[in-house]
């Protein structure tokens, strides 16, 4: 229990992830497998089941401090946290604490839930004066089941893949579902012997690359040689059916379980052995994708309400074939692939999962001409794959080519400034740009990257000598800098103040040559919205 | 019942002796218990301050402001009003000041803290009918740890920073907590580098004659300096500006009463966060409360409602003097941001 409290303070010690999964990994090393195996447990999120009201622990607390309820109530406020709280107002006592994690969690805080009142105060005090304040501060947060140490399930595999060194892929496999935590659970994780992970690995994505906005896709040959589809923006993902076990993984190489539920009914329909990669978009029943933030709103969430599942539903658009009946295909020319891809997809019928359309083409010209439709269709423009090329692993130049529309720009103004992260946090980095509403400035937009570094210390100096007011880590600034964002799409909002929501804004250049009153107008904005006939939003 | 002290909005005005404690705003004759800038303010005529604090005080006042020093314990009468200082144990200097005429006594703790500090003397209780006490920490959440466990970490950190080729920059308040960090730090682990406000304060200790170990203003290190290993010893408004880009690889903390609270040190992303105060703690306040037996308590600075309430609770008649309440982060974080970064040498 010691030592997990030890990497609990490690942990919420630092910003880090590599510092992070340093002290997992050291903690994974030397653990015993019992109590590493319920470290993941509550590492990944994952909680007891609450043992104890909340009103109680503050009554007792309060009681064993020697003080009134409300001093305990306003501590708590001032405080913010209720096992933190408890941990510094109860009397420390010269103590030291004994015994392992897990036999605590089995013997000790588990049978808590089937005692009455009365034992289970017994118990907590008991905890409270035999542990110091930093351990009983760990053990009262699995108690009330607040544990959270701003570390993600993605982060233990890795440092668990780190640990056993064992591939990050093998080790989410082995994370899947429920995780029970038990040492043979542990002590399987590091099993060297990864056929049973082998089910649901999946392949590396290839990339593409993106044609310069300043060349012609005329260079790169002959529109003969080349396949097109719209480029969307979605989740790009791979669908694995092997032996009726459905397996969806991000680019991320994260495993995305329970997330996208109607895809992975879809899925129950291929055959066995097949492996498809393709963009989870958010598509209307009529086809119609929808714009990001729709999707936005699914994403990271772990279980989808039926509301939200109405909402937004989820198409799978497969554009490729990597694997049939078990077979490697991506060996295979892209038309070839494609075929078959044709093939087993005319076999499939499911809302949740869709071909690609191809875009036929005659010239260049016509892809240009047809580029252009790609907002209105919330596109980011064309996808063009080179037809005699097989799947590459990783970005290599050549087979596949993002053809993306220009960009919108806008002249803004900087109106706030924050410091930023890791790297850049001492630097005032992370800036609110605004137009014109009349005589007005409405913020618009957040942008973060775009500046060089030395523009960034300029920015950071201006800031720091013009600040107007500081509210907390943000500060107003005077409304001098204009700078050019460019930004991928455009969306009516209600929750923003300007009532539009900006997708992917980011600073084009910094426009010296213009003051304040040279920015652009939310009319300017509103103007490049699509308009109505273009769909937009629900 | 009339009180030799009363609350006005300038400060604490002793009408019989015509001076403020602490006064708010410029006054012809001011009491001042300690060196801090949110107690000894500008603009005064007259100072009147404990002798221990006159380089501190000299070193932050006009040239041309007019000083007088009493040593602790001596009587000066100031009005018919027997004015006396005794030590308050916050940082060098610091004094409590009580007041005694026909009979009656009063103390104004100004900041305080019981304990030992190698860099001033300790708090002594002091009798009396009417106790002014701050309540920075009023909370039952902050019993600060024993000292020497905290510089034993302080200096474990510095050690372990050491061995990973880093810099440790510790952040304290220039005046008062950097010098009781510097006193407990190990000198043996290597160079400790002082930024230039907390250099100005470690000179005004050494003048007083408290001894510190050597210690180097930043901007005099070599050119060639190799940052790892050493000790940078900054004011906490310095974290994250470009100041620090030279110490190259660092690692941060902060040493603080309010890093007792892990929000507090996480909202700042120190890397670390040591619980070291200069004011009293929930169970030091209670307890000199009893020792110095007053009559009536009036709480201010900090927690006032609540610890008035508290002692009220106890049957102790205890009021809260709302209206003194300050920013409470604002005084151990040492002015204000903007201040301090154009000091930044």
């Amino acid at each position: 229990m010691k030592r997990f409290s030890q990497l609990y303070k490690r942990l919420d010690s630092t910003t880090r992830t590599n510092v992070k999964i340093q002290a997992m990994t050291q903690y994974f090393g030397s653990a015993d497998p019992a109590d590493a195996a319920w470290a993941i447990y509550f590492l990944s999120g994952e909680k007891l089941r609450r043992l104890i009201p909340t009103k109680l622990l503050r009554q007792w607390a309060a009681e064993e401090a020697k003080i009134p309820a409300w001093l305990f109530d306003e501590s708590y406020s001032s405080v913010g946290d209720l096992a933190e709280t408890i941990s510094l107002v109860v009397p420390e006592q010269e103590s030291e604490t004994t015994g392992s994690l897990s036999a605590w969690v089995e013997e000790r805080l588990k049978p808590i839930q089937n005692m009455d009142e009365k034992q289970q105060r017994k118990v907590v005090t008991d905890i409270w004066h035999q542990n110091p304040a930093e351990v009983r501060f760990v053990i009262l947060k699995l108690i009330t089941g607040a544990f959270r140490v701003g570390v993600s399930k993605r982060l233990v595999t890795r440092a668990l893949a780190e640990h056993t060194g064992i591939c990050a892929e093998v080790i989410a496999h082995r994370l899947m579902g429920t995780w029970s935590p038990t040492p043979e659970s542990f002590l399987r994780l590091s099993n060297p012997d990864i056929n049973d992970a082998v089910i649901s690995q999946p392949y590396p994505f290839c990339l593409a690359h993106s044609i310069n906005r300043d060349s012609t896709p005329e260079s790169l040959g002959n529109t003969n040689d080349f396949a097109a589809e719209w480029k969307w923006d979605g989740i790009r993902a791979q669908l694995i059916q092997r032996n009726s076990e459905i397996f969806l993984w991000s680019r991320g190489e994260e495993l995305m379980e329970n997330r996208w539920p109607e895809i992975e009914e879809a899925a129950s329909l291929l055959p066995t052995g097949t492996v498809l990669d393709g963009e989870i978009l958010a598509t209307k029943p009529d086809g119609t994708v929808l714009p990001f933030s729709q999707l936005q709103r699914r994403i990271n969430r772990k279980k989808v309400g039926r509301k939200l599942l109405h909402e937004v539903p989820v198409v799978f658009h497969a554009f490729d074939l990597l694997e049939e009946d078990g077979n490697d295909l991506r060996s295979l020319r892209w038309r070839q692939r494609r075929e078959k891809l044709e093939t087993l997809m005319s076999q499939v019928t499911n809302p949740h999962l869709k071909i690609t359309e191809l875009i036929p083409a005659h010239s260049w010209a016509d892809w240009t001409e047809i580029r252009t439709l790609s907002r209105e269709r919330h596109s980011e423009g064309l996808m063009l794959k080179r037809i005699d090329a097989a799947y590459d692993v990783g970005r290599i130049r050549g087979t596949w080519w993002k053809w993306k529309v220009d960009p919108y720009t806008i002249d803004a103004v900087l109106i706030y400034a924050q410091k930023g992260h890791g790297k850049r946090s001492s630097l005032y980095s992370d800036y609110t740009f605004a137009v014109w509403k009349e005589d007005e400035l409405v913020p618009f937009a957040k942008a973060y990257s775009g500046l060089t570094n030395a523009e960034l210390r300029e920015v950071d100096r201006f800031v720091r000598r013009n600040t107007k007011e500081a509210f907390g880590p943000v500060r107003s600034v005077q409304p001098e800098l204009v700078m050019e964002l460019a930004f991928e799409g455009l969306q009516a909002s209600t929750r923003h103040k300007s009532g539009i929501a900006t997708r992917f804004p980011r600073i084009n250049r910094w426009r010296h040559d213009k003051a304040a009153k040279d920015a652009n107008t939310l009319g300017d904005v509103l103007d490049l919205l699509p308009g109505p006939s273009a769909g937009g939003g629900p | 019942m009339s009180t030799i002290l009363q609350q006005t909005s300038r400060g604490f005005y002793c009408p019989q002796g015509d001076f403020y404690v602490d006064p708010s705003r410029p006054v012809d004759r001011a009491i001042v218990t300690h060196a801090h800038t949110d107690h000894a303010r500008w603009g005064s005529r007259l100072y009147l301050a404990a002798r221990s604090s006159e380089h501190l005080l000299r070193m932050r006042m006009s040239a041309d402001a007019e000083f007088q020093f009493a040593n602790y314990g001596e009587t000066i009468s100031v009005g018919g009003v027997q004015v006396s200082f005794h030590p308050a144990g916050h940082i060098l200097g610091s004094a409590q000041i009580r007041l005694e005429y026909r009979g009656r006594i009063e103390v104004v703790t100004g900041d305080y803290k019981l304990g030992s500090d190698a860099t001033c003397e300790s708090w002594q209780p002091l009798r009396c009918h009417l106790l002014i006490t701050e309540s920075t920490f009023g909370l039952p959440v902050y019993r600060w740890p024993k000292q020497t466990s905290v510089f034993e970490s302080i200096n474990q950190w510095w050690r372990e920073n050491r061995s990973q080729e880093q810099c440790s920059v510790l952040y304290g308040y220039a005046v008062g907590k950097s010098q009781r960090i510097i006193a407990g730090l190990d000198p043996s682990l290597g160079p400790i580098f002082c930024h230039g406000a907390v250099e100005k304060g470690n000179e005004a200790y050494r003048q007083t004659g408290v001894s510190l170990p050597p210690t180097i203003h930043t901007s005099h290190a070599e050119k060639s300096q190799r940052w790892a290993g050493a000790m940078v010893v900054a004011v906490p408004s310095a974290h994250g500006t470009p100041w620090l880009k030279r110490f190259g690889k660092i690692s941060t903390a902060m040493a603080s009463g309010w890093m007792a609270i892990r929000g507090s040190r996480r909202r700042r992303s120190f890397d670390r966060g040591f619980v070291l105060s200069d004011h009293v703690d929930w169970p030091s306040l209670l307890s000199s409360v009893d020792a110095c037996e007053p009559e009536t308590i009036w709480v201010t600075h900090g927690y006032s409602a609540v610890v008035a309430r508290y002692l009220r609770q106890a049957g102790r008649d205890a009021i809260s003097l709302d209206r003194w309440q300050r920013s409470v982060d604002h005084e151990e974080d040492g002015g204000t941001e903007k201040s301090d970064e154009e000091k930044s040498e």
